[in-house]
């Protein structure tokens, strides 16, 4: 009788758990435009119904590239942690400690491991957090970052500076980066910040091409079909050549106006090799007030026709494929027919990293 | 079950919204009024509500509870719904999401921007990064999209800003802007499109509203554009009729008796035809430049306040002008009211009850919200109400505003 007690059981617990992951797996795949969404409601409940053995699960699915998925789980380990503080209960934490430490782990899924203990236990999460100043995931670092800035702040002389100096290694994200550099400069320590966050400095410039009625955009000018910097072409009021251009700014701001003058109704494109010292996976950071398209060795990444709706550093990231040796990344800038003082710009700042922000320096920087 | 028991259960559950609520952004009916509610003559804060992120999304209210929307996070990229008590402010729960879409936003607004809307039975909430959820009363999640996700160049640099509106079974919300610009009716129940409509390719902050033609007509959509207005069937997409004169694309429209009042060419009041031909025009003022708040109608006069706090109003048959106050502060919430009193609340958190009764408007009581200094932050919210009382929120606090000595 105990046997077969026992093996019920192990038989309910297994059919349970494995009730749970079809229910993680309807979670994780709902795809476009809602796709899934009916089966995944009835799923979330499920889950949440299940409490804390449904974490490692959950975590296990997340991250792995669906944000829209990723939104269904997160919100079912809130739910689950969230029933547990209501019932007055202290959540097993270790599985899902266990499952931030691991690296290996996809860095969203470990994010959301992090959330879900600093939501559970905000001590646990903080006895952590400075452990984490060196982790692969950026969203990960940041509030070890953080404590080092606070840590500088009440320091003095060469233990603020020593304590800068190793946030300095850590850091990538602009707010924190500037607090840094700003601090350290006051003792003399200069921070390159063009290399620090991997900004393309060096480019060749052509332009205006027509951009009337902002047609531009969508218009394949010359540099759309070849690269060739000793080219001359027919642009917007005559003969147009690649000019050479090096960004003096601290985020790698190239303003097209200085070469080309300032403009409207006009496009212009700018190009840089880049080479790559192995092949890999990088991301193109774009910041651009200007409709923009951005190709990598010929392959359109994205587009977007917005104008002078505001700038920002890693305003649009793409992923991109780097192969060893010479890349070739263009870039278009449209400029539109608006003349308030504030539709002046046209510029664009760009950086090559990966996808935690590291820097990917380029061999002929 | 009895016959009468099983019809009252039906009514309850076809019928879920209550007289008292205040389901979305400016209201029922979109209209910046609600039936029945008292606007208190004497405000004061009831209590005090701490927020966990930025926004300047209303509060909605449906039976007791309050609903409100935050993001927090370096780059605005935690999106919050808190489900609060109405009674004493408790937080009953939280749900969050990570953003899909782009988190940048001008400095003064947030990726909060957008107040959610409800059934009855369901929130619906939508972000600045067009990522939207809806949850059961009690925090459930019935479904999530990623309107960027799924459009990825539909954004604003500056932020999205528009509010949903549920009409029926469909949720319609408008995600326009200067690049991938379209308006989608959502399936409540599901979250998958009924329809989706390609719209003029111009940023856009304003909302949809409701219209019917009469009490027991079903509610049209009017989709307002710097084209103008079109109106639009709910449940399939279809257009019914257009209004080709351009319209606003910060203040929206609000109706009131089968007219609606639109921000265009100063305001223009228009009624649509039945046939689709284009609408009526009934008048139309320039004196009354809404600017980027949205009017509301009380009484017979249409109230419109300037960003710095002139209030201006008309004959909504006429509209003629009548008379002009100006209010302390500058605003970017829209007021709202009920019977002859408006509330506004200012930047700076300055909440005025404006008795519009009297001749030339008077201001007939006030309350400052405690907003903090550091960071500073700003009203840029429109008030809710329900019952006798005013929900006003900023990023730091939600406050019920009710009335001294009660």
């Amino acid at each position: 009788m105990k046997t077969v007690l026992t093996s019920l059981v192990i038989a309910a617990s297994f059919s349970a758990h494995a009730g749970i992951e079809d229910s993680v797996k309807a979670l994780a795949s709902v795809g476009r435009e809602g796709a899934g969404n009916e089966a995944a409601g009835v799923a979330w409940r499920e889950v949440v119904k299940a409490g804390t053995s449904a974490l490692p699960a959950l975590l296990k699915a997340a991250g792995k590239g669906s944000p829209v998925a990723d939104n269904w789980i997160r919100t079912a380990g809130d739910a689950i942690i969230a029933a547990e503080l209501a019932a007055k209960r202290k959540p097993d934490l270790a599985p899902v400690i266990s499952f931030l430490k691991d690296t290996s782990n996809a860095g969203g899924a470990r994010v959301l491991a992090f959330d879900l203990i600093r939501q559970a236990d905000s001590s646990a999460a903080d006895g952590i957090e400075p452990t984490l100043i060196s982790d692969p995931v950026q969203a990960l670092r940041r509030g070890a970052v953080e404590r080092l800035i606070q840590a500088a702040k009440k320091a003095d002389g060469d233990a603020a500076k020593a304590i800068y100096t190793k946030a300095l290694a850590a850091v990538r994200d602009e707010d924190q980066t500037k607090t840094i550099a700003g601090a350290l400069d006051k003792f003399g320590v200069k921070v390159d910040l063009p290399q620090h966050f991997g900004f393309v400095m060096k480019w060749h410039v052509i332009g205006p091409f027509d951009n009337t009625e902002r047609k531009g955009f969508d218009t394949v000018f010359p540099p759309e079909k070849e690269i060739n910097l000793d080219a001359k072409y027919d642009g917007k009021s005559g003969s147009v050549k690649w000019q050479s251009v090096v960004s003096d700014d601290a985020y790698g701001k190239i303003d097209i106006n200085k070469p080309l003058g300032a403009k409207k109704e006009v496009t212009a494109y700018a190009v840089s090799t880049f080479e790559a010292p192995e092949a890999r996976d990088a991301e193109i950071r774009l910041g651009c007030k200007n409709a923009w398209k951005v190709w990598v060795n010929g392959e359109l990444l994205f587009g977007r026709d917005e104008y002078h709706r505001g700038q920002k550093m890693d305003q649009y990231i793409m992923k991109c494929w780097l192969k060893k040796g010479t890349n070739t990344i263009l870039v278009k800038a449209c400029q539109n027919e608006q003349t308030e003082q504030w539709t002046v710009e046209w510029e664009f700042q760009l950086r090559v990293c990966d996808s935690t922000g590291t820097a990917i320096l380029a061999a002929n920087r | 079950m009895n016959t009468r028991l099983f019809l009252s259960i039906i009514a309850t559950a076809s019928l879920p919204l209550e007289a008292a609520d205040w389901p979305q952004f400016r209201g029922p009916d979109s209209s910046g009024t609600v039936a029945g509610a008292q606007i208190p003559a004497k405000p004061k804060i009831d209590w005090t509500a701490p927020l966990p992120g930025r926004g300047l999304a209303s509060p909605i209210v449906v039976g007791d509870r309050v609903f409100v929307t935050c993001s927090s996070g370096p780059s605005q990229e935690r999106l919050h719904v808190i489900c609060f008590s109405a009674n004493d402010g408790s937080r009953i729960w939280e749900r969050q999401l990570q953003a899909t879409g782009r988190t940048m936003a001008h400095p003064k607004t947030s990726v909060a921007a957008c107040t959610p809307c409800s059934d009855g039975r369901s929130v619906f909430a939508i972000w600045s990064t067009n990522d939207m959820a809806a949850f059961d009363l009690d925090g459930g999640l019935l479904w999530v999209r990623g309107l960027t996700a799924d459009y990825p160049n539909a954004s604003n640099s500056l932020g999205m800003a528009s509010s949903p509106i549920v009409i029926g079974g469909t949720v319609v919300t408008m995600i326009e802007n200067d690049s991938e610009s379209y308006t989608l009716g959502i399936d409540a129940k599901t979250g998958r499109n009924l329809w989706k409509l390609d719209r003029p390719k111009s940023a856009n902050w304003t909302s949809p509203v409701p219209w019917k033609t009469d009490a027991s007509s079903p509610a049209v959509a009017v989709l307002q554009s710097s084209k103008g207005l079109l109106g639009v069937n709910a449940e399939t997409g279809s257009t019914l009729w257009e209004y080709k004169d351009g319209a606003s694309t910060m203040s929206s429209s609000v109706v009131s008796g089968g007219v609606i009042y639109a921000p265009s060419n100063g305001i223009t009041a228009i009624v649509p035809k039945a046939n689709g031909e284009e609408p009526e025009q009934l008048w139309r003022s320039r004196q009354i430049n809404p600017s980027t708040i949205s009017p509301v109608v009380l009484g017979g006069m249409i109230f419109s306040i300037n960003g710095a706090g002139v209030i201006a109003t008309a004959d909504i048959k006429t509209g003629d002008n009548k008379w002009k106050l100006r209010l302390t502060g500058s605003f970017s919430g829209s007021p709202v009211g009920s019977g002859n009193h408006l509330v506004a609340v200012n930047e700076n958190g300055l909440l005025q009850i404006v008795d519009t009764a009297v001749e030339g408007g008077a201001v007939k009581g006030t309350v400052q919200l405690p907003l903090k200094k550091e960071p500073e932050e700003l009203v840029l919210s429109t008030p809710a109400l329900s019952g006798g009382k005013i929900f006003v929120r900023a990023d730091s606090a939600l406050w019920r505003i009710g009335n001294d000595g009660e």
